[in-house]
């Protein structure tokens, strides 16, 4: 058994009538990437403010390595590295003054610590003399992430930190936080993205202020009970329409130009699904069994909490 | 330290590569100066008078030389009849009208006591009350005249002189300058520095600012700092026009000037940092400054005496910073005032400013 280095226990909070998280439980194991996965509103942000100290819970509590969140706020500033979902740092400020400003108030030394970054930093060093308000959107979370990491931070939350940014820069991105691991940073990493799931070592999936389950995207995907198949057609509105009219079809979506049909029905299958479209339907289609994605499984877990 | 090294480091650089931050620090100084204590003047330099004489005498003709020979008095023909006259004070092109009424000579050759009407247009009551005062010294050097003339045997009454101390031109700028002074200080310690804080709320910034391990007040001092330099700054280069361009003197000592506008400040800016503790946006923090400073410029006794409020107005003085400071700031450039004659004002405004940033600190919360 790993160590612990994040742990909640039944976090609540409301905003008013609003229920943002009704009991949030989890446990993030030291040198994780830990995967906070679900759609906007479903108070991902609100975890990770409770984390930080910018917000305290109704009820449960939480602790990063062995600090309250409430109680040791103070000593857990020192050792948190936060990149929150909006672009914080100073647009009028060039990046280098942003990255020396950010050490400086955490009396950091930048050429100590040089290494930390230097993977991600030296990106930007060009453009070290620009203002971070004109950088483009995958270089700001470039310098957002060198900031959060220049004080050499041993838990790293990053709330959302691809929203926004183009599929090179993701993925780069994402590359940059694999690398981190052998720091031994633990990171938390909140995404609405399905496909980031996957990149995380653990991930939690979130819906309506609750973890539905918490496992690794692999397992997550093993533990997918149904069979799902993926159809496609030059007419996919009238596809989907005739393909959830059909019984035994436990969900059907889009999936871009596929329809994902699940089924829990070890009779239905290719065969039965072709027969009844092809009745009453009068165009071609194609249909295969496929494997689930997480994405599949987060609307499997979501139809099942309802 | 080196934590509020770093903050004012970082607010220095943000200040001045905002484009509009010199020209905000250099011309409205100069505007203000020029524009305020030239303009805004409540001494009365014409007064256009209408004259109606219905006795045309020689005495009649001699009051009236009395008042085209001042300089203040311009008189304006309005034609015949006393309507003619009300006329003119009714469009606006006469504040003042004078009839002689007939049989003004007579009644004075007789040593019975003779009638002038005089009519002010008192809408602007202060000024009114001016042209009266002018009037009645006019009237007043005939009376001796006439009465030396008619009766030369007959003693002056008690001759009154006076002299004004402090200002004994009457300059209105000698007054209004320091005041100017004042509230350029203000607006830089009160705007500037309270925008500042919330404007970090708006954009965003301040959520990556709470998670670091900076301390509330290293945070508020370091955002203050380089304003309090800014607006101290600003005074010195607003008493170097006032003594250059408006030759205002200054008597007292000048470093107490400054040492009062440093404790002055520390007042004012921690109201600025107060309104934007509890405000979200720069447009509610703008306001809600804008609304306490203009309740606390009028009633600061800069354009209107203090005196002349009322008795609750007054006592409402006392919570007003800009009242203290700009009666300290008369009594030092004009009277020349020590320390002793301030101490009272300026021990208020230290326990002020202390409460008023404790409670600031307070009020900034990093965790909700």
């Amino acid at each position: 058994m790993s160590e612990i280095s994040v742990f909640g226990e039944g976090l609540k909070k409301n905003y008013g009538n609003t229920e943002a998280l009704r009991g949030v439980s989890f446990s993030v194991n030291k040198g994780e990437i830990f995967g906070f996965i679900g759609p906007d509103g479903s108070g991902k942000t609100t975890l990770f403010r409770i984390l930080t100290t910018l917000l305290l819970p109704n009820s449960g509590h939480a602790a990063i390595d062995g600090l309250d969140i409430v109680k040791d706020y103070r000593q857990l500033r020192e050792i948190l590295g936060y990149m929150p979902g909006k672009f914080s740092l100073y647009h009028d400020l060039t990046v280098e003054e942003n990255l020396k400003f950010f050490a400086g108030i955490f009396k950091a030394d930048i050429n100590q610590n040089y290494h930390l970054i230097s993977d991600i930093y030296d990106q930007i060093a060009p453009f070290s003399k620009r203002r971070a308000g004109k950088l483009s959107g995958g270089m700001k979370q470039k310098l957002a992430l060198s900031c959060a990491l220049i004080h050499q931070p041993r838990v790293l939350i990053l709330d959302e930190p691809t929203t926004g940014v183009d599929a090179v820069s993701r993925r780069e991105f994402w590359e940059m936080l694999i690398r981190l691991k052998k720091l031994e940073i633990t990171i938390l990493v909140a995404t609405p993205y399905m496909d980031e799931a996957i990149l995380c070592d653990r991930v939690a999936l979130m819906q309506e202020g609750k973890i539905m389950t918490t496992d690794t995207p692999e397992r997550i995907i093993e533990s997918y009970p149904l069979r799902l198949f993926k159809i496609k057609s030059d007419r996919p509105l009238q596809l989907l329409k005739s393909v959830r009219q059909m019984q035994g079809v436990k969900n059907a979506e889009m999936f871009g130009e596929y329809i994902h049909a699940s089924t829990n029905n070890e009779i239905i299958g290719i065969d039965e699904i072709s027969g009844f479209l092809s009745k009453n339907l009068n165009f071609s289609f194609k249909i295969e069994e496929a494997r689930p994605g997480i994405e599949d499984c987060f609307i499997y877990f979501m139809q099942k909490n309802k | 330290m080196r934590t509020i090294f770093y903050i004012v480091q970082k607010e220095f650089l943000q200040i001045f590569r905002n484009k509009m931050m010199l020209p905000i620090i250099f011309v409205i100084p100069v505007v203000q100066l020029l524009v305020l204590s030239y303009a805004v003047t409540f001494e009365i330099k014409v007064i256009k008078l209408t004259i109606t004489d219905n006795d045309n005498s020689v005495t009649s003709r001699k009051l009236l030389s009395h008042f085209k020979a001042s300089s203040v008095y311009q008189i304006v023909e309005s034609g015949n009849g006393s309507n003619a006259g009300m006329n003119m004070l009714q469009k606006g092109n006469a504040h003042q009208m004078l009839v002689i009424l007939p049989g003004f000579e007579k009644a004075l050759m007789l040593g019975q006591p003779a009638k002038i009407q005089i009519v002010i247009d008192a809408v602007n009551g202060s000024a009114a009350a001016l042209m009266n005062v002018y009037t009645v010294s006019i009237i007043n050097d005939f009376n001796k005249e006439i009465l030396t003339e008619f009766n030369p045997d007959a003693g002056l009454p008690v001759n009154l002189t006076w002299s004004f101390w402090f200002n004994p031109e009457l300059d209105y700028k000698t007054l209004m300058v320091p005041g100017i002074l004042v509230l350029l200080v203000t607006i830089i310690g009160m705007f500037l520095s309270g925008m500042n804080i919330v404007r970090e709320k708006e954009l965003g910034t301040i959520e990556q600012i709470n998670v670091t391990p900076i301390k509330k007040h290293q945070f508020i001092a370091g955002k203050l700092l380089p304003f309090w330099i800014i607006a101290l700054f600003e005074l010195a280069f607003g008493l170097l026009l006032a003594r250059l361009v408006f030759d205002i003197p200054i008597l007292g000592n000048i470093f107490l000037i400054f040492l009062v506008a440093s404790v002055y400040l520390l007042v004012i800016m921690g109201l600025g940092v107060f309104v934007s503790t509890i405000t979200h946006t720069q447009q509610q923090s703008m306001f809600l400054s804008w609304f306490i400073l203009v309740i606390f410029i009028l009633m600061s006794g800069l354009f209107t005496p203090v005196e002349s409020m009322p008795l609750w107005a007054r006592n409402l003085n006392f919570i007003n910073p800009i009242a203290y400071f700009i009666s300290i700031i008369r009594m030092i450039m004009l009277k020349g005032s020590e320390i002793q004659n301030i101490i009272e004002s300026l021990l208020i405004l230290t326990v002020y400013g202390v409460l008023i940033l404790s409670l600031s600190v307070w009020r900034y919360k990093k965790t909700n």
